[in-house]
């Protein structure tokens, strides 16, 4: 009796502060933590640059087509695809910031500023983890975040999870599918890449290995602003993808005034680095790009589930105590343990 | 153990009441409406959007609707794993009430899935995600939902006679009640770890690594409030004895819980630096202090044993946790659950509809149980 006991209190303790061990070393991030996962170095992505940004929303349009999505009325008249925010149906919308008179473009204070949102493809993306059936998977090579329908169960953790809220369901379907933007992967055995970037008439968006864009927006960093440099349009150097040429396309890049840059690339460390990285004039956390540590949520996530359930060493040890202990209390001839 | 339990008996009566014929009105009218999503989407009888995927039949009929179907759980627990085989009356019915909440949790999540038809995926071994939180969830509960049904066979087996299967069943009952206790632990735990992923969208009141530990303690002891709450309405409804004599005690087990559970939540709240949040002037503060004060509430209603011995009081104290419980729940997910650009959410009539079908098939089916099958205790009086 003493000796039962004394396993139970034993087995009892050690299983809860094996969770609690769990638990808290994710909190201080001990050796046992699952790192955040970086850009692969063949991952492709855009660069935004909203000084660059003129507004004209042809990416927007671009996307529409190029995805075969179907346009959004907000307005009474539904003559024009306006839609307010990302969602089933648009992947890439251009959001804009005004603030007092409008005067000065990019300017925080009576200025008005774009901001491109769409998916960012992070390096370590909340939607892929939470994902149950592996609808959501990040592409090991071009490390596109990309969606699956066949598998999709519609459960929409991934829209729970995003924390720019990127992936989107269409809730007035019956068959309603999850919506994102997959950087165009579908017209790249063509030649083609991101349509946005194709279509960007001033280079505000451009396509290319995220490597190669992050050097390119810190090369406009370091500049003076009012100075004059030289900008590229459509797709950035040779952002090589498996069995993808590229179309060849003539120079396109211009002449053009740097502007007042803040001194941040978004996306170089929020949530461990994003293949999308965006330029701006006014604070990113004014034109809805969210502060975020830099580390990610799924690291966090799998650090707990996997010291828990990893190999299912935990579960069958205590299942074995649990059954060892439940043997001893359950009379078999009792016959009336329900 | 003691030897002589009162061996559970059918209640008996009519199946057709008011509380039975009610409760078919409302499943009929949910039914109606699931129909209609299943023919015109989610966004035709919802108020779900993209800033809130996830609404009352997510937070309410899975998360605390299986919380609530604990009593199973933590009753076996306390009977089996802590010999105390004294509260073995109370397992039967607890059990039922279980396996009914579990059962419509699994329903529910079908009706709520968007793409139900790939659900298969979830089983698939190639389709797997073992980083998926969800997918430990939903693989767990699964599991759990079987052997509950093989816990309850006994209860057919007598009905129908079935003496040989019902002692085979029980050489191997001890192997199946360890895994009823493991897989709640397990998938009780992780329904809170499913808000860890959403990061910083979930208030700093809510949002800690330590969530598992939060879920596995409230769902032990909401089981408990369960077990009290069902044993006082299942004796006013049938007007039989209460149990006060098991009741009593375990409602001490359930206040020593709780009192365990509120110092690791303040403690975890202020290892965070995260307790301040609570005094601000915001609906997240209010909200916060609106769960706590459930879970303080049963240390006033039942802190003292004569006050234990009131059916009334242990009543209202189960009903403390069991609000208290969901409003952890309800507080993580929605309502201190903000992904920003100024997304609303209130459920729509429909919703609140499906939901409450859903728990008039609980009440239902554990009137019809109860009244044909032996699960609760004979009443001796009676008999």
């Amino acid at each position: 009796m003493t000796t039962r006991r004394d396993f139970l209190k034993r087995a009892m303790t050690g299983a809860a502060s094996a969770t609690i061990v769990g638990v808290g070393g994710t909190a201080s991030s001990v050796a046992l933590a699952r790192e955040t996962y970086k850009v692969p170095p063949g991952g492709l992505g855009l660069l935004y640059d909203a000084t660059l940004c003129v507004g004209c929303k042809a990416c927007v349009a671009a996307c529409k087509e190029a995805n075969d999505n179907p346009p959004e009325f907000n307005t009474v008249d539904h003559l024009w695809d306006t839609p307010l925010d990302t969602s089933g149906y648009s992947f890439n919308i251009i959001k804009m910031y005004r603030n007092g008179t409008m005067e000065t473009k990019d300017a925080e204070t009576n200025g008005y500023a774009f901001m491109k949102t769409s998916c960012l493809h992070c390096a370590d993306p909340s939607c892929v983890s939470a994902c149950p059936v592996s609808a959501m998977v990040k592409n090991p090579v071009t490390g596109i975040v990309e969606y699956n329908p066949d598998k999709c169960i519609g459960c929409r953790y991934c829209v729970a999870a995003c924390p720019f809220g990127i992936p989107k369901y269409q809730y007035n379907d019956p068959l309603g599918r999850i919506g994102k933007c997959e950087l165009c992967n579908h017209r790249h055995n063509d030649g083609h890449y991101s349509a946005c970037a194709e279509v960007c008439p001033t280079g505000a968006t451009l396509f290319g290995k995220t490597s190669d864009l992050l050097a390119e927006a810190k090369r406009r960093l370091a500049l003076k602003p009012g100075e004059i440099t030289t900008y590229p349009r459509g797709r950035l150097g040779d952002a090589a993808a498996p069995n993808v040429n590229w179309r060849v396309e003539p120079d396109q890049s211009y002449e053009g005034v740097v502007g007042n840059y803040q001194q941040h690339v978004y996306g170089e460390k929020e949530y461990g680095g994003t293949q999308v990285l965006k330029l701006s004039g006014v604070p990113f956390e004014k034109v809805g790009m969210p502060k975020l540590p830099p580390y990610s949520s799924a690291a966090t996530s799998e650090t707990i589930q996997h010291t828990l359930y990893g190999g299912l060493i935990m579960p069958v040890a205590v299942l074995g105590a649990l059954a060892w202990v439940a043997k001893r209390n359950v009379k078999p001839d009792e016959g009336d343990q329900s | 153990m003691s030897a002589h339990h009162a061996k559970p008996a059918p209640v008996g009566g009519p199946l057709l009441n008011a509380v039975t014929l009610t409760a078919g009105i409302l499943i009929a009218i949910m039914a109606a409406i699931m129909v209609v999503r299943l023919f015109y989407g989610l966004g035709s009888v919802t108020n779900l959007n993209d800033g809130y995927p996830w609404g009352i039949w997510i937070v309410v009929d899975v998360m605390i609707g299986s919380a609530f179907a604990c009593g199973g759980f933590s009753v076996a627990m306390l009977v089996y794993i802590f010999n105390k085989g004294e509260y073995h009356p109370l397992v039967r019915p607890a059990l039922l009430a279980s396996l009914f909440g579990y059962t419509l949790a699994g329903v529910a999540v079908i009706v709520d899935l968007g793409r139900w038809w790939n659900v298969w995926n979830m089983y698939w071994p190639w389709s797997a995600n073992p980083n998926s939180v969800m997918f430990e969830v939903a693989i767990c509960i699964t599991l759990y939902i079987i052997v509950m049904w093989i816990e309850f066979a006994p209860t057919f087996f007598e009905k129908f006679g079935m003496d040989a299967a019902k002692r085979k069943l029980s050489k191997i009952m001890f192997i199946i009640i360890a895994l009823g206790t493991l897989l709640p632990m397990m998938h009780q735990s992780s329904l809170g770890t499913l808000w860890v992923v959403l990061g910083s969208q979930v208030h700093p009141l809510w949002q800690t690594p330590i969530v598992p530990l939060l879920f596995l303690l409230t769902a032990i002891i909401i089981g408990y409030a369960v077990v009290l709450f069902e044993s006082c309405v299942a004796s006013s409804a049938y007007r039989r004895s209460i149990e006060m004599s098991l009741l009593t005690p375990m409602a001490k087990v359930m206040l020593g819980l709780v009192a365990v559970y509120i110092a690791v939540r303040f403690g975890d709240l202020i290892w965070r630096g995260a307790l301040g949040l609570a005094f601000g002037m915001t609906l997240e503060a209010l909200m916060f202090w609106f769960e706590m004060a459930c879970f303080f509430a049963p240390f006033l209603l039942i802190g003292s044993i004569t006050q234990r011995r009131n059916p009334a009081r242990l009543f209202l104290a189960g009903i403390a946790i069991m609000l208290g419980g969901s409003l952890l729940r309800l507080n993580g997910f929605l309502i201190g659950y903000d992904t920003g650009g100024g997304y609303q959410y209130f459920p729509s009539l429909t919703e609140v509809l499906v939901t409450v079908g859903m728990f008039a098939i609980e009440v239902l089916g554990y009137i019809i149980i109860t009244r044909r099958f032996p699960v609760l205790p004979r009443e001796e009086a009676h008999a």
